[in-house]
């Protein structure tokens, strides 16, 4: 699970553009959107096509994805449930 | 101003843009076009130059190559059926004008603007629609140039429009300073 957090941290700042953001300036309960990392609509578009082509998990609603992009310890949990690659 | 050896414009973007010091890490997240738009737009859209509170600023930009430079890239994605994962940050930027929005947002102008596609450099079209935005009252100043950026080869050249200017706006003129680039 800890290996799963890292890998997604580094996806977020490599994906997202997070030219100034740092692994380890990302704690696993951090919130990802609002206060926390600032990330925005588009960003959160973004992470619903990583979580189907890196982990084969395909949101039928993007609502969900509000939910799941809570912080990286919730998405880790999430992905470790329904991954299937 | 400002010089590196970068022939990746990425790099090159990067290295500009900590050069200005400049605070705005959705920069990083934009296209090349916006990219190139935006690092040149910072040089002229100074609180120095403009004074404060001043947003009345409008925009026209043209270029020849829109923005085919993301279009591919968007292309690319889309091409394997069995590997469909077209960008959304990538998809968003499939508009030459979208490099104007950027502006906006960054600079809080609510102005009027334009992006003119044309097959080479057009001071007379530029002239022309500015001065009409000017005399109209749609606009205090205008903000008005070319933006180019098709696979590595890109060109920025940028002018400022007012009616307190110290170069006379006409055609010539506009040329004359394109060709000095």
């Amino acid at each position: 699970m800890s290996e799963l957090k890292e890998e997604l941290k580094s996806k977020i700042i490599e994906q997202l553009n997070l030219e100034d953001v740092s692994v380890g300036e990302i704690a696993d309960d951090d919130a990802l959107f609002g206060d926390g990392l600032g990330l925005d609509s588009i960003d959160a578009l973004e992470l619903i096509v990583m979580l189907d082509k890196d982990y084969g998990i395909r949101l039928s609603d993007p609502k969900e994805g509000r939910k799941i992009f809570e912080s990286v310890q919730v998405m880790a949990d999430y992905i470790q449930e329904h991954r299937t690659k | 101003m400002f010089r590196s050896e970068s022939e990746d414009f990425p790099e090159f973007a990067k290295s500009a843009y900590r050069f200005m010091d400049t605070s705005y890490p959705k920069f990083f997240k934009m296209d090349n076009l916006s990219k190139l738009a935006f690092l040149a737009s910072e040089i002229l859209l100074t609180e120095e130059i403009l004074g404060e509170n001043e947003n009345n600023i409008a925009l026209v930009f043209s270029n020849s190559a829109s923005s085919h430079d993301t279009d591919r890239k968007h292309q690319k994605s889309i091409e394997d059926e069995n590997g469909f994962f077209p960008s959304p940050a990538v998809f968003v930027y499939t508009l030459p004008n979208i490099c104007l929005g950027e502006i906006s947002i960054r600079h809080k102008l609510y102005s009027e603007n334009s992006f003119f596609i044309f097959a080479r450099f057009s001071a007379a079209h530029l002239e022309l629609y500015a001065n009409n935005l000017l005399r109209n009252g749609k606009a205090e100043k205008v903000l008005s140039g070319w933006v180019n950026f098709d696979d590595n080869t890109y060109e920025s050249f940028l002018y400022l429009v007012e009616d307190e200017g110290e170069i006379v706006h006409n055609t010539e003129e506009i040329n004359r300073l394109y060709n000095i680039l």
